[in-house]
């Protein structure tokens, strides 16, 4: 095996360039000619357009051009797409309003571009734009959901009644009303899951350019799927044919979801640079990134648990309502949908379920996938409800769990809500985690906090995720757009180093570490002759990027399909050269050994036979080393845990103090242990920051309050305790690598177990329930109403 | 940001003869507020006359019976002061907890007190610890000098050269920081000087820092821990935002003085 293959904790080999700031972000690119772009944005969350005047700033120093929603409209540009079609209980197609790149007739959320001033400088366009006047009718606002879906609701698009996007259901309605008919306890739930503002390090920004002489368009732009951009943007917006249009996403600094979508300045600005025609860079600043990238999360649930007179679950009935915002963004519909609703059953043996989502246009920023994407909110519902009913019943919150979770030998296990969940032992992370948070000394600590005049409580998330997105055929029955497969193509070079082109894409996550140990322990040579290369639509083949902790999962796989082709084609090679049957000849650490022999060639040896092709079996063999592999998962793969939180509250102030974290997770088979604990400290990070920090707030006219760091709390360093996490992998039973998925459990499994530590600390004060996030003012607020 | 003449003082008399030549000059300490402001244009000085270049604005001495601090010095060289340390150890801890350590090392005394943000920290340090203001015209009383919302009694063009705080017999500062920004929700120097006991309070005034009487009658000259908790200090009057109620901040400000004065022991 390779010192640097599956399994060994390799240094990022991407740290070296992004520590010494040598890593290149789109805004650090310059072309020749470059102009700037500067987006006027609507300053009202709802108003209709009479008119925009541009004859002032058309006049302003270093104006090169100034496009409207009208130019736009005149050019017959098409709207932002939807990728995924989700249909109505009656089976009617959810509403799909126009999405124009520049809005035509309303705006429809503070942020929403009007214009677009195009200079010399950035400075120059930005105070073009201020000479802009735009003719407003403001008109009343739709935030909340329940008054959004009123009779009388001011509506968002003016075809779509009671700005209902979509009324969806899974499950089974009536088993489920039968289980709650029998049932010895009903325990019932009223959760918000917070919105969130995804604030990625690097804003948002793009680069589009035009070359007239060929008519061949280059777009930078910050995405996680450069040839999803292509597909959407040329084929539905701009009609531009794919081989006339390149996307380029160069070092990306952190997406986590919000830099999936097709978002409207990658087409004004593409669109604009063939009227110009210059280069011309757009480059987010903090505050646009804050009400343009979309948000996260927003659902509001009502819930209910039947159970018998052991606590055995006999049936879920879920009703929620999810803010989509003001627009439907590339994954909107599906998040609160195929990736919530399908979730229900969590580790759970539960028979019956049914669930009910309205989703919901407001006049907010439009609300899609972020860090977890649907599973987080369905993990914070079911672990909230799951240990509010053993808390009922008066039953441990461990027992409640125990009793009811899918046992090993159920494998594979079909859900009441359409997931085979293929793998795994959830009890075995539960113990493990118990072990590990030292759960059976809580009482003592508990005690010793009370001697202090502090509040302490313990909290438990067992959860579990479907990601790894997805089998082509089944997403496309559930409503997709497109296949959800990964490519590769390994290049293996003459003197036997290696490129592998991979339509993942990184941006922030190791990819050119990870991937470059699986063609490591795949050929048995180091990982510094391995280079990973991505993100470049004019030179990897199509590929359908990184989202739902999807690329080790299916891209993995389809490097390691690549990497066999190359493992195939050389030994036919081998036994040419070596003059012995194929069926005899062994690949080994590196070197293709005649079995029971010592005849044997190494790797290098092979490649360079490829390229030279002097030996070789031409007649049958095409020279050359070089193969290409698409691979389409055969089922979502099922990273599940058990984290535990342990909290110290001072009841004085409300403030929260996690005292320790644990988390223990099944990822499947590990390819490098450092990134993976990285991977899951950033999620907990995250998870950590939506249960304590971070919500965004709008108010009732649709104005951001949070709209900067003064007002919405990332998560600090200081925030967070030391974290203690570890594996505990079943190995993935749906892919060849035998791997999972990690990037999202940390935010998936956390947010539940942190608030179940708060309310067990603070249940003898008599605090029941207190939401997300728990800030100290929340925590106090909870303790004298109580 | 909105184009504007960058002007680079070299001395105090430079900065106040750029200050008053210019249509709407605006001095440039830290720039901790100043520099967002404009990158928002949410400002529009004709002119920024940029303090960082006099070299006898920065600097602590030790006068005996008080501590001077030069306007321009930073957050963090008063938090890492060994005279500041052993002789108001009350006044590093609080500047030592100032925003974070980008802020720290930028930030100054004299633009803290300038723009006089209801929430800052050194409001409440300078009436806490009844420090005096000194100008490029007159000293002035901390008591006298923060007036309202971001409003002080400072001149237009006059110029903050140094704060000098009485050595305490007895102080300490406890805040309780928003989770965002950092800025105190609340935060209450409690100190003793020369007999007299203050508790000053910043973060949650309508109008800005203030002397809290209920709270220094409840401490007493024995600096009563618990008898300041007990007050029930009034909601009328304090802030009210997303990030906490003025019945949460009438709360916080009872207990935190009864932990500075606890503290301060």
């Amino acid at each position: 095996m390779s010192e640097t293959g599956i399994g060994a904790a390799v240094r990022r080999v991407e740290d070296k360039r992004f520590l010494t700031g040598r890593g290149k972000y789109i805004d650090d690119i310059d072309q020749r000619g470059q102009l700037y772009a500067w987006m006027l944005r609507s300053p009202h969350a709802h108003a209709r357009i009479n008119g925009v005047d541009t004859a002032t700033a058309s006049q302003a120093p270093g104006v090169v051009a100034i496009f409207t929603g009208a130019d736009m409209a005149a050019d017959e540009v098409g709207g932002i797409p939807c990728a995924w079609q989700i249909h109505n209980k009656d089976g009617s197609p959810m509403h799909e309003p126009p999405h124009p790149p520049l809005a035509v007739d309303k705006v429809r959320h503070v942020g929403d571009q009007v214009a677009v001033v195009i200079a010399e400088t950035k400075a120059q366009a930005r105070d073009a734009a201020e000479l802009i006047a735009v003719d407003y009718d403001v008109l009343p606002a739709a935030i909340d959901m329940d008054l959004a879906l009123a009779d009388n609701a001011s509506l968002v698009h003016d075809d779509v009644p009671n700005n209902l996007c979509f009324d969806w259901e899974i499950g089974d309605k009536d088993a489920t009303e039968a289980a709650f008919a029998k049932a010895d306890h009903v325990v019932s739930i009223d959760i918000v899951n917070n919105r969130l503002i995804p604030n990625a390090m690097e804003p948002r920004a793009a680069i589009a350019q035009y070359e007239p002489s060929n008519g061949n368009y280059t777009l930078h732009t910050t995405t996680q799927n450069p040839h999803v951009i292509r597909l959407l943007m040329g084929a539905f917006v701009l009609q531009i044919p794919e081989h006339k249009l390149r996307i380029i996403a160069p070092d990306v600094g952190g997406g986590f979801g919000s830099k999936i979508f097709h978002y409207a300045e990658e087409a004004i600005l593409t669109w604009a640079s063939a009227k110009v025609p210059q280069p011309i860079k757009w480059t987010a600043e903090r505050s646009e990134s804050f009400i343009t990238d979309a948000h996260g999360r927003d659902h509001e649930t009502h819930a209910e648990l039947a159970m018998d007179k052991g606590g055995n679950f006999l049936g879920l009935r879920v009703s929620t309502k999810a803010n989509i915002g003001a627009y439907l963004s590339t994954f909107g519909a599906a998040v609160p949908t195929y990736l919530h609703g399908t979730l229900m059953a969590g580790v759970y043996t539960t028979p019956a379920i049914y669930c009910e989502v309205k989703t919901v246009f407001t006049n907010t920023v439009p609300v899609d996938a972020y860090r977890g994407a649907g599973r987080p909110e369905c993990t914070y519902l079911l672990e909230r409800l799951v240990t509010k009913a053993a808390r009922e019943i008066g039953m441990d919150p461990v027992e409640i769990r125990q009793k009811n979770m899918i046992q090993p030998d159920q494998f594979p296990y079909q859900t009441p809500v359409a997931l085979e969940y293929d793998v795994g032992n959830y009890p075995a992370s539960l113990d493990t985690a118990l072990q590990a948070s030292d759960y059976a000394g809580f009482e003592k600590r508990r005690a010793e906090s009370e001697s202090n005049d502090k509040r302490r409580g313990i909290g438990i998330s067992t959860y579990i995720e479907a990601c790894g997105i997805a089998p082509s055929a089944v997403a496309g029955a559930l409503g997709a757009r497109a296949g959800l497969y990964e490519s590769a193509q390994v290049r293996v070079h003459p003197t036997g180093s290696v490129t592998v082109y991979t339509g993942s894409h990184s941006h922030g996550q190791g990819h050119e570490t990870t991937f470059a140990q699986l063609v490591s322990e795949s050929f048995g040579i180091p990982i510094e002759q391995v280079e990973i290369k991505h993100g470049d639509t004019g030179e990897v083949q199509f590929g359908m990027g990184t989202y739902g902790s999807r690329s080790i999962a299916v891209g993995g796989p389809a490097i390691l399909k690549a990497c066999n082709k190359i493992i195939d084609k050389a030994t036919k090679i081998v036994a040419h050269i070596l003059e012995a049957s194929e069926s005899d000849i062994e690949f080994k650490d590196g070197k293709f050994t005649v079995s029971g022999t010592d005849r044997e060639m190494a790797f290098a040896e092979v490649s360079l036979a490829a390229y030279v092709p002097h030996n070789y079996p031409i007649e049958e063999l095409e020279p050359g080393l070089d193969e290409n592999a698409f691979y389409d998962p055969l089922n979502f793969s099922y990273p599940a845990g058990c984290h535990i939180c342990e909290v110290e509250i001072d009841p004085e102030t409300g403030d929260v103090d996690i005292t320790n974290f644990t988390a223990v997770d099944d990822v499947g088979r590990v390819i490098n242990p450092m990134i993976v604990e990285g991977q899951v400290h950033g999620g907990l990070a995250q998870g950590i920051g939506q249960a304590l920090l971070e919500g965004c707030v709008y108010d009732d006219s649709g104005q951001l309050l949070t709209g900067s760091y003064m007002d919405y709390t990332m998560p600090r360093a200081d925030n967070l305790p030391n974290l203690n996490v570890g594996t505990q992998s079943v190995l993935g039973a749906s892919n060849p690598l035998e791997v999972k998925g990690v990037g999202e459990v940390g935010a998936i499994g956390s947010p539940p177990a942190v608030i179940n530590a708060i309310l067990d600390a603070l249940a003898p004060l008599g605090v029941d329930d207190i939401s997300m996030p728990a800030t100290s003012a929340k925590v106090w607020q909870a303790i004298q109403n109580a | 940001m909105y184009n504007f003449n960058y002007q680079k003082a070299t001395s105090r008399d430079d900065a106040i003869s750029a200050r008053s030549s210019a249509d709407d000059g605006s001095y440039l300490a830290g720039g901790m507020t100043l520099i967002p402001t404009l990158k928002q244009r949410l400002a529009k000085p004709s002119d920024v006359i940029d303090l960082a270049a006099i070299d006898d604005l920065a600097g602590i001495t030790d006068d005996g019976g008080a501590i001077t601090i030069g306007a321009m010095t930073t957050h963090a060289a008063v938090a890492n002061s060994d005279v500041v340390a052993s002789k108001i150890p009350a006044l590093a801890a609080l500047a030592g907890h100032i925003g974070d350590p980008q802020v720290r090392n930028r930030g100054t005394i004299g633009g803290s007190i300038a723009n006089n943000d209801p929430a800052a920290d050194y409001p409440a340090g300078c009436v806490g610890l009844n420090a005096t203001i000194i100008t490029n015209k007159r000293e002035i009383s901390a008591d006298d000098f923060f007036t309202d919302l971001f409003e002080t009694v400072l001149e237009d063009g006059e110029l903050i050269t140094a704060v000098s705080f009485p050595v305490a017999d007895k102080a300490a500062y406890a805040k309780f920081p928003n989770p965002a920004s950092r800025y105190a929700i609340v935060g209450v120097m409690v100190a003793q000087t020369g007999g007299e006991t203050r508790a000053a309070v910043t973060g949650a005034s309508q109008s800005g820092v203030y002397r809290a009487a209920d709270i220094e009658a409840a401490l007493g000259d024995g600096l009563d821990a618990a008898a300041a908790k007990a007050v029930k200090v009034s909601a009328d009057g304090l802030n009210s935002d997303i990030h906490a109620s003025a019945e949460y901040r009438a709360h916080l400000i009872s207990i935190m003085a009864s932990r500075a004065a606890t503290a301060a022991g």
